[in-house]
């Protein structure tokens, strides 16, 4: 299989969040500002990354009736270790995004790469299409929440745009911004999608 | 190698061995990440204290009851050269948007607010943690205020802070918080204070 296939698929081609339509709920609850959407993309890579390797490695010692309670038990123990060394060494970061790191355990698209690629590939494909897949997560929260905060707070990273302005359009901070943002993000990742197909 | 048969003893086995293997690894990255954590949090809560009062040389913590009812308050007094310079409350709502929020009052000998920081919230990102002071500086008008002259209350309910757009219900809370600060306050310290002639508090 051609890694580079395998890692770029998860950025336009099968990016999870417009093409796949995965992880829906994060990718619409977070995203009210880029830093919180490219935190909470990369934490969820980093989980990602953990249970795609341990579910490949294992994956022939799980019998198939058992398989989905004990991929849901390696996923929440990457998301508490990724909980609490967080807040053990980056108690900045855990401050703009502990609320959001255990909702990472219901993040169905974790639970989809374990169950429809991790559970049948060996593991070197796995962590690349873990990477790939978490990297087109991220990068589809970043640009979301970059819209959102562009829109909604005239800013980026926390960088006024306009100096002086203080409330931008505050629908798109709340959440019908969200789906508003979403469903154009979807647009365009259908049109790159069949131009680059 | 084969893939194991989903036979009851393979099942329990199964399972079995990645949850004791879960459980294990878990407690030791707890146990490896408790002592960081609880740094993290004093010196957090070192900081809240230094922010919210004037410089000080030594610390005293005590907890009273606030009038109104439920948790404790930990009234933390500051000292410089044995004479108290303020006192750094750390107080509570439930009446946040979700779930309690609790932040650091610091109040002078005569009862004005020095600052107000935000020690834990779970308010919505973007509207509710406004109140954050990195985030915003709405937190700032309480500075200098004295709730016995200055009424703590969103303007909506005729009060004089101007609440957060959109987070009305958060703005609401953290003045609730912050009046509760005052009520305990008053009550445990202020009025254990002698006037002095001009009617002011003296120590």
């Amino acid at each position: 299989m051609n890694q580079w296939k395998n890692f770029s698929k998860g950025l336009i081609k099968d990016n999870p969040v417009y093409i796949l339509l995965l992880g829906l709920c994060p990718a619409l609850g977070v995203t009210t500002s880029a830093f919180n959407g490219l935190g909470m993309g990369l934490a969820t890579t980093f989980v990602l990354l953990g249970s795609n390797i341990v579910v490949s490695l294992i994956k022939n010692l799980i019998p198939d009736k058992v398989r989905i309670p004990s991929f849901i038990v390696i996923i929440a123990s990457f998301v508490t270790i990724v909980q609490l060394t967080m807040e053990a060494y980056m108690p900045d970061l855990f401050d703009a995004l502990g609320l959001f790191i255990p909702l990472i355990v219901v993040n169905c698209l974790v639970m989809g790469r374990a169950e429809a690629f991790a559970s049948k590939k060996d593991t070197f494909s796995s962590a690349i299409d873990a990477l790939g897949m978490g990297l087109g997560f991220a990068l589809a929260l970043t640009m979301l929440g970059s819209l959102r905060e562009i829109l909604g707070a005239y800013s980026i990273f926390g960088f006024k745009l306009i100096p002086g302005a203080t409330d931008g359009m505050l629908v798109f901070v709340l959440a019908p911004g969200a789906f508003i943002g979403m469903g154009y993000l979807i647009i365009l990742f259908n049109y790159l999608k069949k131009k680059t197909a | 190698m084969a893939k194991k048969e989903s036979n009851f003893l393979n099942m329990v086995l199964a399972l079995f061995i990645v949850t004791a293997a879960a459980s294990f690894i878990l407690a030791t990255v707890y146990n490896l990440t408790a002592e960081p954590i609880a740094q993290a949090r004093e010196s957090k809560r070192q900081l809240a204290i230094s922010q919210v009062v004037p410089e000080f040389d030594r610390l005293e913590s005590k907890n009273f009851l606030p009038p109104g009812g439920g948790d404790s308050l930990e009234f933390n007094y500051a000292f410089r050269n044995d004479e108290i310079v303020g006192v750094a409350i750390n107080t509570w709502t439930n009446r946040g948007y979700s779930g309690r929020i609790s932040a650091m009052v610091g109040f002078d000998t005569q009862g004005n607010i020095i600052d107000v920081v935000h020690l834990q919230h779970a308010e919505t990102p973007g509207l509710g943690d406004k109140i954050q002071k990195g985030k915003s500086d709405w937190s700032d008008q309480f500075k200098g205020l004295d709730p016995a002259t200055a009424d703590i209350r969103v303007a909506k309910d005729n009060g004089d802070i101007d609440a957060i757009t959109a987070a009305t219900i958060t703005s609401r809370a953290y003045c609730d918080a912050i009046q509760r600060a005052y009520d305990t306050f008053k009550e445990h310290f202020l009025s254990q204070q002698p006037k002095t002639e001009e009617g002011g508090l003296a120590l």
